[in-house]
């Protein structure tokens, strides 16, 4: 049996004036779409960072297709990807260009060829001589996401995918990564405050707030578990009470 | 063993590429690369013509002053060229896309010292080839010594380029000015223009800590008598690998805190 696409343990990310990440552990199986779900300074981005290998942990363990992040993480890396509409990529390169250069970092070996099926399926191509900064919030990040696909991952990170963009184009992106999921058996894993956006794609849902992982399971357990109506209540029903709790310690 | 490397080598070309592509969107920064060494050596020359009749220290060798500035262009140019690129990942937040790749921290740096040979050679070039027709002098008429020169201001521009990103990975883009800098605080005590002799005694120990300085006298030793100084060069060689031994130590130790910090994502301006 294949080991789970990622796999943490105890994790914990602790800065000299707060403590991001708080202990959390959990897995999250291969050809599933998971999502961390929680509102600012919950450690959802601090999260993906770790697993990502781009921000090294205070302390736990971090498996992701069966390596170790903190040992191995090159042999890892060319298996996955990440997109995230707060990182742009270089504004005065064109979109191809951009898309070359990773190509390369890759080590693709058909990289104008990939360059374009990728253009044609997400609707780049009449943007590809453009340079990257002079694209709109949904060109960008439709490119960001062409980014992310170069080379198929099997392990896809996305924060906020849909961040900042119109409900028609956030509707076209989520499909385009559910089709994307469906064809290669690739694991998500999306870190978001966009509960519809969750509600639709994942099948597993870790709740976190203040560092930790308050509440798991699927979208429709957790609505059950509360007693709500949909993922937005149930989201509430947690901050909310996350706040008396800081109340009531003050 | 053999694929690896052809991996390895295939980022490096595409961090090459990308910066080779920056450099080619904006004609501005071209220009800008040509136009400082170029007004440099115009400046140095009519000043060496002026010298040539006036100063018996030009007049033992015409190029003294121009192969001068030329060789310290080297070795600001090679500092700037490393920093520039390096600093247009800092401007782009581009770190984090970067380190999700497989490009090692290494390979990044080849492409880096990589460009700065570029921008060397695109800089100093055309301001050469210039010389020749407009002051007869020619800086190749040094021969090979030229090469153990270049090298030598090359690879102390390398180190301190490094040292410098460290700082800035650690400092963030506050401390981006030093890269223009740094550099010019060297100038004095690497006796470019004048001979080591020149400077007081106390810091003329501070003086021969410098690469830099080992070739600016060896130019003058093999301008003015015709010798080339292997002792000068064997010791700033060996000053180098302990500078660029520093340098990277500071870059890669920069780096990794920067992972631990965090910052890989938020760098920038």
């Amino acid at each position: 049996m294949a080991a789970p696409a990622v796999k943490v343990d105890n994790l914990v990310k602790r800065y000299p004036s707060a403590v991001a990440v708080d202990g959390i552990s959990f897995r999250v199986e291969r050809g599933v779409t998971a999502a961390l779900l929680g509102g600012n300074g919950a450690g959802k981005t601090t999260t993906l960072s770790i697993v990502l290998g781009l921000l090294l942990p205070t302390a736990g363990n971090v498996e992701v297709l069966g390596e170790d992040m903190l040992r191995h993480r090159y042999r890892v890396l060319p298996r996955l990807n990440f997109s995230s509409p707060f990182v742009d990529l270089p504004h005065r390169l064109t979109v191809r260009q951009n898309l070359l250069i990773y190509a390369r970092l890759y080590g693709l070996p058909s990289r104008r060829e990939r360059i374009e099926s990728l253009a044609a399926d997400l609707q780049i191509s009449p943007f590809l001589e453009r340079p990257a900064g002079k694209l709109s919030a949904g060109q960008k990040t439709r490119v960001a996401l062409a980014k992310a696909l170069l080379n198929e991952p099997e392990l896809l990170l996305l924060d906020e995918p849909t961040a900042s963009l119109d409900p028609d184009t956030g509707d076209w992106v989520r499909s385009y990564l559910e089709s994307y999921r469906t064809r290669t058996g690739a694991t998500i894993l999306m870190a978001s405050h966009n509960m519809s956006e969750v509600e639709r794609l994942c099948s597993e849902v870790m709740m976190m707030k203040a560092g930790r992982i308050v509440d798991c399971g699927s979208p429709q357990e957790l609505i059950n578990r509360y007693g709500r109506t949909n993922l937005e209540e149930v989201f509430l029903h947690i901050a909310r009470e996350h706040r008396i709790e800081l109340e009531a310690a003050k | 063993m053999s694929c690896r490397l052809c991996s390895s080598w295939g980022r490096v070309w595409a961090m090459l590429l990308r910066y080779l592509y920056l450099l080619r969107s904006s004609w501005p920064r071209t220009l800008e690369l040509l136009y400082w060494p170029t007004l440099q050596m115009l400046i140095w020359g009519f000043m060496s013509q002026f010298l040539y009749v006036n100063s018996s220290y030009v007049f033992r060798a015409f190029g003294v002053l121009l192969a001068a500035v030329m060789l310290w262009d080297v070795l600001f140019r090679g500092q700037l060229g490393l920093s520039m690129s390096f600093l247009e990942e800092m401007w782009a937040r581009n770190l984090g896309h970067l380190f999700v790749t497989p490009l090692r921290p290494y390979e990044w740096v080849v492409s880096l010292l990589s460009m700065s040979i570029i921008r060397v050679v695109l800089g100093l070039a055309p301001a050469a080839l210039l010389a020749i027709p407009l002051y007869h002098y020619s800086i190749f008429s040094m021969g090979l010594p030229l090469v153990a020169f270049f090298a030598v201001l090359l690879m102390m521009g390398w180190a301190l380029g490094l040292a410098i990103c460290g700082l800035i990975l650690r400092q963030g883009m506050g401390a981006e000015g030093l890269a223009w800098t740094v550099v010019f605080t060297l100038s004095p005590i690497s006796c470019v223009y004048y001979p080591v002799s020149t400077l007081p005694h106390w810091l003329q120990h501070a003086a021969w800590a410098l690469p830099s300085t080992y070739a600016f006298e060896g130019m003058r030793a093999v301008l003015f008598s015709g010798i080339f100084r292997t002792d000068y060069l064997f010791t700033a060689l060996v000053l180098n690998v302990i500078y660029l031994g520093l340098g990277a130590t500071a870059f890669f130790v920069s780096l990794h805190d920067a992972r631990r910090r965090g910052a890989l994502l938020q760098m920038g301006e």
